[in-house]
């Protein structure tokens, strides 16, 4: 597909533009990739709305390295009080967003593009479900899907502390200690992840550090990974069937169109609807109601008092009900490592669906109902876990159910939907896959 | 590699001894990178002992004071809730104080020195949050009506009473830290040091 050798190098038809391309490609793979990549990357031409997900979570991902960019022109990691009696970090995200000319803008749009990462991303996500874009052979994308997921919680995580607000001190306090929760290993391991014996200037620097500069090269590297392997392989679509199966004579797929131009420009679409919803967010409700900015972290941070009630933000709720949701010792070890262990392995999970999943069929429309009544039950259960984990444990629905029993059911449908999935997919009934793609 | 060596063994041999060195060196390299993580000699030194005025402390309230960065709690205890603490010794996970969570001189049924003064550092034993204060009975702190005063951490829920002892079945799994300290006089405390208490 991408390989360099299997395109023929430009030739110049003799115009100085022309000759200028030829001596560029003949020492740079330019014209190869334009059309490994775009021109002659024959895409299946049934792709449905799910498909814009994954181009626009590299446009969130272009927002946040340019707006961040800016950001750090005006922001200082710093903890100490000013001669106000304010942190410095806080202080300057204050600068930002009253004195620097349209620093309210860019802040705003890196604040908001933090939350809408995550939602394009569970969508993208949601939409592999859908059509088994996990299954054979596209495994090795998926797990570095996965890791990118793993990347941009560490990202969001790290970045949260930076203007070192109430929520964001408490937050970073409790996610590190998460890490003490391990045995033998577990305390000094919190102390070198916070270079000191509390949250404090060295956590704060250090979580600076790694946010604007070794999880995006990191992540940078797994999204070219990623597109590569995909590339590799092709795309799957929405009937789950694969287009390289049936190809005409010059070898390319029948139900295949090539990219460029045809999904660069449909993905347009998709970016100007997506820009159009970003930017009411960013201009008429930045706040996201207390979810995109959670309230609390308007005050400065102390550490004396934690505020009556913290929870992270909402895209990292599901997984903080999973935490919660583990209150027995096993095995002589304490509760909260096994909080700890429930969410790490609520995300680890994810990489292994391609080896859980025994169905002959990959896409939701051959499916059967088995999966489709438990994929549904999956994606309520994922949603409400999402609104416990912002709520206090005391809470109880219609203030009479105790939440916290719910979660702890809940939780365990999350894992067994995973564990039993080797079962229930082989069992379920299903239709003939279609030779071809349908439309 | 299979045994019939098409490639010079001895070169072969060298150049995976080569290798092993080289990574031996590369790790080595990691020492200096990880070890920068490590709190510095300055964080260290910070963690200074304090010193508390407890004269103005009245039967019943609370007061905080900061030392090596965490909040460290003094409650002058009535004698109503030092009585609370013998009414709960089954609905806590560790009565007696048995594990490692006090020093020596508070592993007693009040977990102090003086029955009525207790010193804690105020931060949950779960995930490091700082419950917040629930001294009233019951309903009027929005609590259920067996409570009888103690603390609630507002991150998971977990409760303790006013020995800072955690109840049973709640995420945090040992009773609040007692930080070492003596009395200097009758009411001022050094809280940080306690030899020769």
């Amino acid at each position: 597909m991408a390989s360099n050798t299997s395109f023929e190098k430009y030739k110049s038809d003799g115009s100085l533009q022309g000759n200028l391309l030829e001596w560029f490609d003949a020492r740079f793979p330019a014209t190869s990739m334009w059309r490994g990549h775009l021109s002659e990357y024959y895409a299946p031409k049934n792709f449905n709305f799910w498909y814009f997900f994954g181009s626009l979570a590299m446009l969130v991902l272009v927002i946040q390295i340019v707006t961040g960019i800016f950001l750090v022109m005006h922001y200082k990691p710093d903890a100490s009080l000013n001669a106000n009696g304010i942190p410095v970090a806080f202080a300057s995200v204050e600068y930002i967003m009253r004195d620097v000319s349209w620093g309210w803008l860019i802040r705003y749009m890196h604040s908001t593009g933090a939350s809408a990462f995550f939602i394009v991303v569970y969508l993208h996500m949601f939409r592999g479900l859908l059509y088994g874009s996990y299954r054979q052979p596209r495994e090795l994308i998926w797990i570095f899907g996965c890791l990118i997921f793993l990347c941009l919680m560490a990202e969001a995580f790290m970045g949260y502390l930076l203007p070192w607000g109430q929520m964001s001190f408490w937050g970073a306090q409790v996610i590190v200690n998460l890490f003490s929760a391990i045995p033998l290993v577990g305390e000094p391991l919190s102390i070198w992840i916070r270079g000191d014996f509390v949250v404090g200037d060295a956590t704060l620097n250090r979580f600076f550090s790694f946010h604007v500069i070794a999880v995006p090269l990191v992540l940078l590297g797994l999204v070219a990974a990623h597109i590569l392997a995909l590339h590799e392989v092709g795309s799957n679509n929405p009937d789950g069937v694969e287009i390289k199966k049936k190809k005409d004579a010059n070898g390319i797929p029948l139900d295949g169109i090539p990219f460029h131009p045809y999904y660069s420009v449909k993905d347009i679409v998709g970016v100007v609807v997506f820009l159009m919803v970003f930017s009411i967010i960013v201009f008429f409700a930045p706040e996201g109601g207390g979810y995109f900015l959670e309230y609390n972290n308007f005050i400065p941070a102390d550490p004396l008092k934690t505020p009556p009630h913290i929870a992270p933000v909402w895209y990292f709720t599901p997984y903080y009900s999973l935490l919660r949701a583990m209150v027995w010792p096993l095995f002589g070890i304490d509760a909260k490592f096994w909080g700890v262990v429930a969410m790490g392995a609520g995300v680890v999970i994810l990489a292994f669906l391609p080896w859980l999943d025994r169905s002959p069929v990959k896409s939701i429309r051959y499916r059967g109902p088995i999966f489709k009544t438990l994929l549904t039950l999956f994606v309520i259960a994922f949603a409400i876990l999402g609104f416990l984990g912002t709520q206090p444990p005391s809470y109880a629905f219609f203030g009479v159910i105790p939440s916290a029993p719910v979660a702890q059911v809940l939780s365990a449908f999350y894992f067994l939907f995973f564990l039993t999935m080797p079962w229930w997919s082989k069992i379920d009934k299903y239709k003939p896959e279609p030779d071809r793609v349908t439309m | 590699m299979s045994n019939e060596c098409k490639v010079d063994c001895g070169r072969r041999r060298l150049v995976v001894a080569t290798a092993a060195v080289g990574g031996v060196g590369a790790l080595a390299a990691l020492v200096p990178f990880v070890s920068s993580m490590l709190p510095s000699e300055r964080a260290k030194a910070a963690g200074a002992p304090v010193e508390v005025e407890i004269g103005n402390l009245e039967p019943g309230q609370m007061m905080t004071v900061e030392w090596r960065g965490k909040p460290v709690w003094i409650i002058n205890r009535s004698k109503e809730m030092l009585d609370s603490l013998t009414k709960l010794a089954d609905a806590v996970a560790d009565p007696k104080s048995e594990k490692k969570m006090q020093p020596s001189y508070c592993q007693n049924e009040t977990r102090s020195i003086k029955p009525a003064i207790m010193v804690a550092v105020g931060i949950c034993t779960h995930l490091g949050c700082s419950p917040s204060s629930k001294f009233k009975k019951g309903a009027e702190e929005g609590m259920d009506g067996a409570w009888l005063g103690g603390f609630l951490c507002p991150c998971h829920g977990s409760t303790f009473d006013l020995a800072g002892r955690v109840f049973k079945n709640k995420p945090a799994p040992d009773n609040l830290e007692v930080p070492p300290h003596k009395y200097l006089s009758d009411t001022r405390i050094l809280i940080g040091e306690d030899k020769g208490a």
